[in-house]
């Protein structure tokens, strides 16, 4: 970091893609093409608002309500967003249920498609080439890495999520966890088991 | 102990700032229908690709250097924002970063 010392008597300097961001931001600004408050608030929503609870809360739902559960299955980006779960990349979302002979997982093969309204912004690893392209190719072993294992009667489908269309997975419900609430179990789905990388957490 | 703070710590949304503002900058300017999502995707793919050929991209800065390198040439093509307007901002703010005393304020003097 070069202008990293305490003693320079200028501000610190941002990287070079930094700096052609706010040339961007300067021109699109001056030309009323953007307004800096809606940036702020489009971050705001993505860093604070949006994240993996508002597909917990599907998720959970699914598991206690079977007529939810159907209803998801048919049509899920008109039953989300009845709760409230709609807007930017969520046009069309579809559920796609584990079963114990299926199990299933996300990938984009060509960039980063996600299913933004339940799940926010992905994480670097769903971004990457080695993801992107082993997804498909060998998923048992994607999945071991990620330290999932599956019996091996269980099969495993691998959804492509487009610019179209955006799939969430819909975890089967753990064992044991008959008398909990829908909150208590909407805290045992994590993101990954949401995109097929990974298994709820089981109760404690 | 490490590892298992590894993996229970909270990933930061965007790891640096200005992916979040390449970020918000997009979606803005989608929302205000300068161009569609699947045309922005398609181009995005595209570019993801080309980076990807002679390297792995690893997800983090990679990939949000792919998806700047997009929005400038899509924007270029449009004639909304072109490269030699782009560079000089560029220049102008990193001036003003130089030549602001620390603790103040950086702001853009050229016009």
């Amino acid at each position: 970091m070069p202008h990293d010392d305490h003693d320079h008597p200028h501000t610190l300097l941002p990287p070079d893609p930094a700096l052609r961001v706010k040339a961007l931001e300067t021109i699109l600004t001056r030309k009323g093409l953007i307004d800096p408050a809606a940036l702020d608030e489009i971050i705001d929503t993505y860093q604070n608002k949006i994240g993996p609870q508002n597909g917990a809360r599907v998720v959970a739902k699914a598991w206690t309500d079977p007529d939810f559960k159907a209803a998801l299955l048919k049509d899920a980006t008109s039953v989300v967003a009845d709760l409230g779960y709609y807007g930017r990349q969520g046009e069309h979302m579809v559920v796609v249920a584990n079963t114990p002979e299926q199990h299933n997982m996300v990938v984009c093969t060509l960039c980063s498609c996600y299913p933004w309204p339940l799940l926010g912004i992905p994480p670097g690893w769903y971004k990457s080439d080695a993801y992107r392209a082993r997804a498909v190719r060998e998923p048992r072993k994607v999945l071991a890495e990620f330290g999932v294992t599956l019996p091996e009667t269980s099969s495993v489908c691998v959804w492509d999520s487009t610019a179209e269309v955006r799939y969430l997975v819909l975890p089967m419900r753990p064992e044991d966890t008959d008398g909990l609430t829908e909150d208590e179990l909407a805290a045992l789905v994590t993101r990954d088991s949401m995109i097929g990388t990974g298994l709820p957490k089981v109760p404690s | 102990m490490s590892d298992c703070v590894a993996h229970t710590a909270p990933e930061p949304v965007f790891a640096e700032p200005w992916h979040a503002q390449v970020f918000a900058v997009t979606v803005a300017l989608n929302e205000t229908g300068r161009f569609d999502w699947p045309d922005w995707a398609a181009r995005f793919s595209d570019t993801l690709k080309r980076h990807g050929l002679d390297r792995e991209l690893n997800g983090g800065n990679d990939y949000f250097f792919a998806w700047l390198e997009t929005l400038e040439a899509l924007l270029a093509e449009q004639g909304t924002a072109m490269p030699d307007d782009v560079n000089r901002l560029r220049n102008a703010w990193e001036d003003a970063y130089l030549t602001t005393p620390h603790g103040n304020p950086v702001q853009l003097t050229e016009k």
